[in-house]
């Protein structure tokens, strides 16, 4: 089997944590001093008496903003997930179905040598499941109704071992941080462009004098463009960063159930659920096993796919875990044999 | 120049073997505490049985030998373990002992249809499935770090590490008794559905 070098796993994605907080940061940064350094070219030559922009307030303001938005995506970035899903946390199991879940997930706990991580429901039918934490001590898992409804044990099972997956090699902390950060994003565009158009509404006719000189203009509609760019940046980091991951999850899973094709099984039945999953929403797709917007791209290869799918092809992936379950039963039938 | 050259040297050296020093004793803790974590499993196992029997002896009257050789099984285990770990063979034979008897309750009950409508039968079926389960997963787990580790004490050029830590290579849990491996095959014979118990007892034996 393939030795998937753990290690190098966990260091990457704390690396790659730090830099995408320090990335966030310096964004912002980049933002506010942008912003200060247009604004003091502007008033450079205004009348002696009118102001001059001269201390570099918005850098200051947003470069703190964009810290404090950061520890906090950081900290609460897996409470956020959860509540944005509406689940709720499986405490003291009733239901044969939910004894079962709660049974699968301390076995594949076992199995992948970390602690149990808390268990969670989403009411959907649709079936899906996702994994979110800081680290391997601190990690929620969650799954819908649905999966619980269609999928037998082995293939729960599958599911489970591909998200503890996610959960022992950190990916949960990149991907949380990241979703945190979209969404931290997203809310202040939404709310920087209510800003803009209340300005322009009451400064437009007044904005006689254009002798700033080109350099200011190139710095404003770079600047400009930065601010439009901010949240499809972040999307197109989200989607960069999930794809790869999800083959070594699968990988992964097979390597603590050793039973791929209860997983390629699993894949075959999410991927025949045509539902998409309501409940979860566009801020936390990339970190579902299935994308749950039931997008028409995760069905196919190629560049478009590979520039816009948050998931990687369903049928390449079931066709990588059938290999490697064939492979297996071939072993095993020649050491019978 | 020359001198300094050495320097680097050394220090490129010396920084090289404390990393695979503590690389391999990092892997050593890690293969004693999978160790543990069977232990854990194990003791779960035996303090969860005697529960389960009795709450399934009055709907199974009539299969009274199963369940006593589950309950025999249990104890001769309980008993070995008690005994210390450094009777490892014991131990690993008495486990897999009670590990053949528990299969064989479950392909008593699938055998008895009306039996397993019974609700009490069904979380049965699911505690005991799930706890083999675990057994088998922390059993895999250890397998698969002490494998590392051992392959790590052998390569090039961490063997030459290894002997200064003092390292010796960690046994593997091995399925010797040739009852357990017949098992599955009792399954085969005796059911049409494909087994209750899934495959990881499979990867164990490949992987040892």
């Amino acid at each position: 089997m393939t030795t998937l070098n753990l290690f190098q796993q966990q260091e990457a994605n704390r690396r790659r944590t730090f830099w995408l907080v320090v990335g966030f940061v310096v964004f912002f940064a980049w933002l506010g001093f942008g912003g200060d350094y247009i604004y003091y070219l502007y008033t450079r030559d205004a009348p002696r008496l009118a102001y001059h922009h001269t201390f570099p307030w918005f850098g200051l303001v947003l470069s703190l903003a964009a810290l404090a938005i950061a520890w906090y995506a950081y900290k609460t970035g897996p409470e956020k997930v959860l509540w944005s899903t509406g689940a709720r946390e499986v405490t003291d199991p009733q239901d044969p179905r939910e004894k079962q879940l709660v049974n699968v997930v301390e076995e594949m706990a076992i199995a992948a040598g970390i602690p149990r991580p808390r268990i969670w429901i989403v009411d959907d039918p649709d079936p899906n499941a996702f994994a979110t934490g800081t680290d391997p001590l601190h990690s929620h898992l969650a799954v819908t109704q649905g999966l619980l409804d269609i999928c037998t044990r082995d293939e729960l099972q599958g599911v489970i071992g591909h998200e503890l997956g996610h959960v022992k090699n950190l990916d949960v902390r990149l991907m949380t941080t990241l979703a945190a950060l979209v969404g931290a994003v997203a809310l202040m565009h939404d709310g920087a462009a209510r800003v803009f158009r209340g300005g322009r509404g009451g400064g437009g006719s007044r904005d006689g004098d254009r002798k700033a000189g080109p350099l200011l203009l190139v710095l404003l509609v770079v600047w400009i463009v930065s601010w439009l760019l901010a949240p499809i940046i972040a999307q197109l980091l989200a989607l960069g960063v999930s794809r790869k991951r999800e083959y070594l999850a699968d990988a992964m899973s097979a390597q603590f159930t050793r039973n791929p094709l209860a997983l390629a099984s699993a894949l075959q039945k999410i991927e025949g659920a045509e539902a998409p999953t309501t409940h979860i929403k566009r801020g936390a797709a990339h970190l579902c096993i299935a994308d749950p917007l039931g997008r028409r791209l995760t069905a196919h290869e190629g560049f478009l796919a590979d520039v816009l799918a948050t998931h990687p092809p369903m049928g390449k992936r079931i066709a990588i875990l059938k290999g490697m379950g064939y492979a297996q039963l071939k072993r095993e039938g020649g050491a019978v044999g | 120049m020359g001198s300094l050259i050495f320097l680097a040297l050394l220090v490129v050296v010396v920084g090289w073997l404390i990393g695979a020093y503590n690389g391999l004793v990092s892997l050593k803790n890690q293969t004693l505490n999978a160790f543990k974590q069977i232990d854990v499993q194990l003791k779960r196992r035996h303090d969860l049985i005697p529960n389960l029997v009795n709450a399934v002896k009055g709907a199974m009257d009539f299969e009274k030998s199963t369940l006593e050789a589950v309950i025999q099984a249990r104890n001769q285990a309980v008993k070995v373990n008690a005994a210390g770990p450094e009777a490892i063979k014991q131990i690993s034979q008495a486990e897999n002992a009670l590990s053949g008897a528990l299969s064989r309750l479950m392909v008593v009950v699938e055998q008895y249809p009306q039996l397993k409508a019974t609700a009490n039968i069904g979380q049965l079926q699911e505690e005991l499935t799930s706890t083999e389960n675990k057994v088998s997963f922390a059993r895999q787990l250890y397998n698969d770090t002490a494998t590392q580790y051992n392959t790590k004490q052998q390569q090039f050029p961490t063997n030459l590490v290894a002997g200064l830590a003092r390292v010796q290579p960690a046994d593997l849990w091995e399925i010797e008794d040739q009852a357990e491996r017949a098992v599955p095959l009792v399954d085969l014979s005796s059911k049409g559905p494909p087994p209750l118990n899934p495959a990881p007892r499979r990867g164990e034996i490949e992987r040892g």
